[in-house]
C-alpha cells in the first residue's frame, strides 16, 4: 500500500512539473493565439476576464493586416531574405564545415572555435561597419542588404553546427568512395551530403528561424515599407502614433511564427533518427 | 591483377614516424598477410598504398607504373575497411555497383557484373536489402563482393574479420583464402591476429614499429624467427626465451617436453618446476620455471592433454628437454644467430 502511494506521489510530482513547464513555455502563445481573435473592445476594456473571449471571435485584425497593411508583402520579404539567406549558408557553410571537421589536430579545433566566436560577437556592435560597406554598396534601405548581412552570423553558427555533425560521420564511408573511384568532392557530394540530410535539415530550419526573428539589423538597414521583413513590419509599423493595435501586432506575429512551429514538430524528428545505420560496424 | 611493389616507403605524422622504410614486393597473385601489434604502422602502409595518405618518402609500383602521385581512383586497387564503410543510404546492389558507377561501366555490364560478384559470395538474396538491416558477416560478404567486382589491380584487407565473432571468424577465414584463390587476385591483408597470419598468408611480413621484421612463408616465420620481436609475437603461448650473459635461448612451448616422451637425438635438459597448469581441452599449458635461470622468467611447455597431471605435478620439479634443433639463439641485440 506504502509502495502505491509513494509510486504514485512521484508520478504526481512528476507530471506535475511537466505541466509547470508547459504551461509556462506555451502561455505566451496561447495570448498570442486569443489576442488576435479578440475583438477591439474585448481587449481594452479592464472589467474583462483576459484569459478568454467576452466578446464573439473576430477575424478582423487579420482582415487589417492583409488589406490596410503591406504585411502580406512583408511575409514575403522575410521569405524571399530566408531562403536566399538559407542558401548562401548552405553554400559556404556545408564545404567550411567538412573542412574543419576532417581537418585533424590542434589547427581545426582552434578554427571551429574561432569561427563559433565570431557568432557571439553581437550585432549592436557590428552594424557599425557593416552600415559602411552597406552604404558602399549602395543596398541602403533595401531587403538586399539583409540577404548581405544576415550570412555574417548564419554562417559561423551552422558551419558549427554541421563540424560537430561531420565529425560523428565515420570517414569510413567517404574513404571507400574515394577508393571506389571517386574525386574528394564527389565523395563529399554523394556521400557526406546525403548522410547528413537530418544536419542539413536542421542547419536550414535554424538558418530560417535567426533570419526570421532578426530585428537590429533591418531596423538598421531599412526604413520604407515594402522592404521590411516581418519582424520590423509588425513592430513599427502597426504601431501608430504611440498606440500599440495588440489585435494586429499578435495576429501578424501568429501567422509568421506558425510555419516555423510546424517544421520544427514534423520535420526535426523524422529525419534526426540515425540515418547512418549499418554503415560501419 | 598485378604487382605491388613498395621501396623504402616512409610516412611521418609530424613528429611520429608511422612508417619507417618498408620495402616489399609482391608478386602478382600474390596473398601478403602484414601482421603486427597496433599501432605498428600496418594500416598507414594499407592506406598508402590505395591512395588515403601520401608517403613522406619512398616509391610505391603498382603494375610497372609508379604511382606516388596517381589519386585512389586511378590506381585501380580496391579496400575493405575493418568496419567495412558500406554505403548506408544505398542497397546492396548499389553499394555492389558503386566502383562500376564511378568507372562509367555500361548499364548491362554493371547489372552482369553484380551478379557475378554477389553469386560468388552467396548474397544474391540480399541486393535489395540496406546495410543496416544485415548482419556482420553479411556485411562483410557485401563489403568484399563490392571490393571484387571491378576486378582490382590489388585487394587491399584492413582487419576484415574482427568484427565478427569467434566461430564466423574462422569460416570467414577459410572462404577468403579459397575465394582469392579461386579469384588469383593480388591481396594484401593487415591483421594483428596470428592465427589469421599463418591460415591466410602465402607469406607473412612481420611488422614492428614502422619496419618489416622479418617477412616469409608461414613456416619460416614460426620455425626460424629472424629476431626476439618475432619468436614472441608469433605462436601462443610465444616462444620461450631464457637470458643468459645478455645472449638468449628460444624454444617453442610444444617442443619442451618431460624427458621421458623423448626418444632419440641430441636433447638439452632442463630442471622445469611447474607452477600451475591452464587446461585448453586438446593440450595443457604448464607455466612455471626453470632452475638456474632467472626465477622471474615464466616458461610455459605445451604439453598433450593425454599427459596425466600427475605425472608432473605443480610444484615438484621435473627433468624436461628440448631438441637440440629445435633450440635457437639470439645475440645481445636480438638478432638470430646460428647457436654455440
Amino acid at each position: 500500500m506504502q509502495r502505491i502511494v509513494t509510486r504514485v506521489a512521484g508520478e504526481a510530482g512528476f507530471y506535475l512539473a511537466i505541466a509547470f513547464f508547459v504551461v509556462v513555455t506555451t502561455f505566451p502563445f496561447y495570448w498570442m493565439l486569443i489576442t488576435s481573435f479578440k475583438t477591439n473592445p474585448d481587449l481594452y476594456d479592464v472589467t474583462n476576464i483576459p484569459f478568454w473571449f467576452n466578446e464573439a471571435p473576430t477575424l478582423e485584425h487579420f482582415r487589417y493586416l492583409f488589406e490596410q497593411t503591406l504585411f502580406a508583402r512583408w511575409l514575403l520579404n522575410s521569405l524571399v531574405i530566408g531562403l536566399c539567406v538559407v542558401a548562401i549558408t548552405l553554400i559556404a557553410a556545408l564545404p567550411a564545415g567538412y573542412s574543419l571537421a576532417r581537418m585533424t589536430g590542434r589547427n581545426g579545433e582552434a578554427l571551429g572555435i574561432g569561427i563559433f566566436l565570431t557568432y557571439l560577437v553581437p550585432p549592436t556592435l557590428l552594424f557599425l561597419p557593416l552600415s559602411r560597406i552597406i552604404a558602399n554598396l549602395g543596398l541602403q534601405n533595401s531587403m538586399w542588404s539583409l540577404v548581405l548581412v544576415y550570412p555574417t552570423f548564419t554562417i559561423p553558427f551552422c558551419t558549427w553546427l554541421l563540424m560537430g555533425f561531420f565529425k560523428a560521420l565515420p570517414p569510413e564511408i567517404e574513404e571507400a568512395a574515394i577508393v571506389d573511384g571517386c574525386s574528394l568532392f564527389g565523395a563529399f557530394v554523394r556521400m557526406v551530403i546525403p548522410l547528413s540530410l537530418p544536419a542539413i535539415l536542421t542547419t536550414v530550419i535554424f538558418t530560417f528561424t535567426l533570419t526570421l526573428q532578426e530585428f537590429v539589423y533591418a531596423l538598421t538597414f531599412v526604413s520604407s515599407s515594402a522592404q521590411k521583413p516581418i519582424t520590423l513590419g509588425v513592430a513599427t509599423d502597426l504601431v501608430r502614433g504611440d498606440i500599440f493595435f495588440w489585435g494586429e501586432i499578435m495576429a501578424g506575429a501568429l501567422i509568421a511564427s506558425v510555419p516555423v512551429a510546424i517544421a520544427y514538430n514534423l520535420l526535426l524528428d523524422r529525419f534526426i533518427t540515425g540515418i547512418t545505420g549499418g554503415a560501419v560496424k | 591483377m598485378a604487382t605491388v611493389s613498395a621501396s623504402n616507403i616512409v610516412k611521418r605524422f609530424d613528429e611520429v614516424l608511422a612508417v619507417n622504410g618498408i620495402s616489399l614486393a609482391i608478386p602478382d597473385g600474390e596473398f601478403v598477410v602484414l601482421l603486427g601489434p597496433s599501432g605498428c604502422g600496418k594500416t598507414t602502409f594499407l592506406r598508402i598504398i590505395c591512395g588515403l595518405e601520401r608517403q613522406t618518402s619512398g616509391d610505391l609500383v603498382i603494375d610497372g607504373n609508379i604511382v606516388n602521385d596517381v589519386p585512389p581512383r586511378a590506381r585501380g586497387v580496391a579496400m575493405m575497411f575493418q568496419s567495412y564503410g558500406l554505403y548506408p543510404h544505398y542497397t546492396v546492389r548499389n553499394n555492389i555497383a558503386f566502383p562500376l558507377r564511378t568507372q562509367r561501366v555500361s548499364g548491362t555490364e554493371i547489372e552482369k557484373k553484380v551478379k557475378w560478384a554477389s553469386r560468388l559470395l552467396g548474397i544474391e538474396f540480399l541486393l535489395d536489402r540496406r546495410p543496416r538491416q544485415l548482419s556482420g558477416g553479411e556485411r562483410q560478404r557485401v563489403a568484399l563482393a563490392r571490393a571484387l567486382v571491378r576486378e582490382p589491380t590489388a585487394l587491399l584487407l584492413d582487419e576484415p574479420l574482427s568484427n565478427l565473432d569467434a566461430k564466423l571468424r574462422a569460416s570467414a577465414r577459410q572462404e577468403i583464402k579459397q575465394f582469392q584463390r579461386r579469384v588469383g587476385v593480388t591481396t594484401i591483408y593487415v591483421t594483428h591476429d596470428q592465427v589469421e597470419a599463418m591460415a591466410l598468408g602465402d607469406r607473412i611480413a612481420v611488422v614492428d614499429h614502422g619496419r618489416i621484421r622479418q617477412i616469409g612463408t608461414p613456416t619460416e616465420i614460426y620455425d626460424e624467427p629472424a629476431d626476439r620481436f618475432v619468436a614472441t609475437f608469433v605462436g601462443a603461448p610465444p616462444m620461450n626465451l631464457l637470458t643468459h650473459n645478455g645472449a638468449c635461448l628460444g624454444f617453442r612451448p610444444e617442443n619442451f617436453l618431460p624427458r621421458e616422451m623423448m626418444r632419440d637425438g641430441a636433447v638439452t635438459e632442463f630442471w622445469f618446476r611447474v607452477d600451475r597448469y591452464e587446461y585448453l581441452g586438446s593440450e595443457r599449458i604448464a607455466y612455471g620455471t626453470i632452475e638456474g635461470f632467472d626465477s622471474t622468467q615464466f616458461i610455459t611447455a605445451k604439453l598433450p592433454a593425454r599427459i596425466a597431471e600427475e605425472s608432473v605435478r605443480p610444484g615438484e620439479r621435473h627433468l624436461f628437454a628440448v631438441h637440440r634443433q629445435d633450440l635457437r639463439y639470439f645475440d645481445h641485440d636480438g638478432k638470430r644467430t646460428r647457436g654455440h
